[in-house]
């Protein structure tokens, strides 16, 4: 689990109690610490201030267009899946002034937004929530083009990965590559394992800012057997996965942009935008600008859009996907295939919540695949 | 920043609850600016004072019943220069148009004593299918800070920022849970325009449809998806069978369901 070479120090293991020193470390820190927690029945991501606000023993069960927590009893913290949203929403909010602008005689003058910039600990990142951010860096953190706001976040965030024990049902990111172990890009990274009702939590530093709240957090030496049960509980959570996507999906998707299963996914999908608000690697927005009654102050604002609404690709004339095939076929082309072409992987990360949150339960992996087997030949 | 010459403002009622003129009379701190850049032509809700017409915007509520309704919206729409619909019930005919899916007479001869005295139409309809509407504002009632945004607009010669994609969009946007997913509640959502506010599912509640449909309404596939959970076909129908039950998808989607 320790790479070669690394100067990380040798993992550590804490109980709840160590956690609570964590936390307590960050917000001493200045860090406002997001993690998931129950709320109207499902584990989302808030803040929270204590271990305490941790969904302790709860589990999910999540099938297409389903979702439910269920008191499993124990103690584990991370016992369940992915959350219903997932961090996105922190490093670029729904909704954001950009500017305003105040009319000055014939003029106008320009007033610069300047909120100061949160500094977030996310606590609890799964693996493909990490590689999510991975994804949503290299969208926003662009060269010329890139979004300082975003950008001025995400460079304040201490991402505290954990690793996942349990698979969802609506998982497939052995597929995809990204987990269930939690990749590069965390600053500290937790396994939890062992007892139900009171496991204990290995904790591994993989950054200097990870380190150095390492360095306060006290705890055991793990020995090996820790960190062979650890490694066990994460490899138990990849034999979890049931669903899985074709592994060449870009190029199935490619050669198949005329097909009859779009028309056919048309008849069942909502247009409601769910899929793509929920993705975590979503990011298209639009602008928006506002007036006061007088006209003497203007303001342009951002929100979330969706390649799901017909404004979201109206261009002068009309819009340009005007057939619900052609925007699911849109998104889903864009996602798994040429998103390779913009941004040099996969728009996918395998963490279903576009499965669980579709209204109808529909399925990006089953999609693929009726696609790929209509082609026939082996597979 | 007063204007040196304010566009008037008028104000029709046609067969509808008042609620959603109220809306304007709720703008509260809104209302002083609107009021300080419009001169409110004609109100009867909020003054007698009455200004002759022509009008450089009408907003217009309720739905056509009567034959001298029908009659009155024309003269309305030959002195508005720009004609609004605010409300279900100019936009889709209102919870009134229940009466579509009946015999009108049945509807008389049930609720009136004297049902010789009553001069109605058989069908209520929207504003739209007598004259021609610059623009619908959805809702029952309408939502008071995009009535302002459309008066707002208006006054700045903008086009309106008021979204036409589903409730789901606001939904995910406030970080509300869904309910259908995460609770297995009957909500038209998905089907339905945003804009209310998102006042029902961060509550718990399913969509009830108040904003009528959005863009592009499968409610279809979410009938089937509603019938597949065990859900009645009575129900199915009567969910899309409320304040929009005019608006032609809601009104396809609940004829389907219909038992004969």
């Amino acid at each position: 689990m320790k790479p070669a070479g690394s100067t990380d120090p040798l993992p550590a293991i804490i109980d709840k109690g160590g956690l609570q020193v964590l936390i307590d470390a960050l917000i001493g820190g200045g860090f406002t610490v997001i993690a998931p927690r129950l709320t109207d029945g499902v584990i989302a991501l808030d803040t929270i201030t204590s271990v305490d606000h941790l969904p302790a023993g709860a589990t999910d069960e999540q099938e297409a267009g389903y979702y439910r927590v269920h008191d499993g009893g124990g103690g584990r913290l991370f016992d369940y899946a992915t959350t219903p949203q997932g961090w996105k929403r922190y490093l670029y909010p729904p909704e954001e002034r950009l500017w305003q602008a105040k009319r000055e005689g014939a003029g106008f003058a320009i007033v610069e937004e300047r909120a100061p910039v949160p500094r977030y600990a996310f606590l609890g990142v799964r693996a493909c929530d990490l590689r999510a951010i991975g994804i949503l860096d290299a969208v926003f953190d662009h060269g010329r083009s890139a979004e300082p706001r975003y950008v001025a976040r995400r460079d304040q965030a201490l991402i505290i990965g954990v690793n996942c024990t349990r698979a969802g049902s609506t998982c497939f990111c052995t597929s995809m590559g990204t987990g269930p172990a939690v990749g590069t890009g965390a600053d500290l990274v937790l396994t939890e394992f062992g007892d139900d009702a009171a496991p204990a939590l290995l904790v591994e530093a993989r950054s200097p800012a990870g380190r150095k709240v390492f360095a306060r957090l006290g705890g055991r030496q793990a020995a090996a057997e820790d960190i062979e049960a650890a490694d066990a509980a994460v490899a138990k959570a990849a034999t979890m996965v049931t669903r899985h996507m074709a592994t060449d999906a870009a190029a199935i998707l490619k050669r198949n942009l005329e097909h009859r299963e779009w028309a056919k996914v048309a008849q069942r999908c909502l247009g409601c935008a769910n899929c793509t608000l929920v993705c975590p690697t979503c990011f298209c927005g639009s602008v928006e600008d506002t007036t006061d009654l007088t006209g003497a102050t203007a303001a342009r604002w951002r929100r979330w859009d969706s390649c799901f609404t017909s404004d979201f690709s109206y261009i002068h004339g009309g819009s340009i996907r005007r057939s619900g095939a052609s925007r699911y076929r849109q998104w889903m082309t864009h996602k798994l295939s040429h998103w390779w072409q913009q941004f040099g992987s996969s728009g996918c990360v395998g963490c279903g919540r576009c499965i669980t949150w579709c209204p109808v339960g529909i399925d990006i992996t089953e999609q693929v695949r009726r696609i790929k087997d209509s082609e026939g030949g082996p597979h | 920043m007063a204007r040196a010459k304010k566009p008037k403002l008028a104000v029709w009622k046609f067969a509808s609850c008042d609620g959603c003129q109220l809306s304007l009379l709720d703008c509260e701190d809104e209302l002083l600016a609107v009021a300080a850049n419009v001169d409110i032509a004609h109100f009867p809700e909020a003054t007698r004072a009455v200004i002759a017409g022509p009008y450089d915007l009408s907003l217009v509520e309720g739905s056509i019943t009567t034959p001298d309704d029908a009659e009155r919206i024309h003269k309305i729409r030959r002195r508005s220069k720009r004609l609004i619909t605010i409300g279900a019930c100019a936009t889709a005919g209102g919870i009134q148009a229940l009466r579509n899916f009946a015999r009108i007479d049945d509807y008389i001869n049930y609720v009136y004593a004297r049902p010789e005295y009553i001069d109605t139409l058989a069908k209520s309809t929207p504003i739209h299918d007598h004259v021609w509407v610059d623009f619908e504002l959805r809702g029952c009632p309408i939502d008071r800070f995009q009535l302002v945004e459309v008066i707002n607009a208006f006054l700045n010669e903008r086009r309106p920022n008021i979204p036409r994609y589903s409730q789901c969009v606001e939904c995910k946007r406030s970080g509300a849970v869904c309910v259908m997913v995460s609770r297995g509640t009957l909500c038209l959502g998905p089907v339905t325009q945003a804009g209310c506010g998102n006042l029902c599912p961060p509550l718990g509640r399913g969509c009830y449809g108040c904003f009528g449909p959005m863009e592009a309404p499968n409610t279809m596939s979410l009938a089937g998806w509603f019938r597949e959970k065990d859900t009645s076909a009575d129900a199915v129908r009567d969910l899309f069978r409320t304040f929009n039950a005019g608006a032609a998808p809601f009104r396809k989607e609940s004829e389907a369901h219909e038992q004969r």
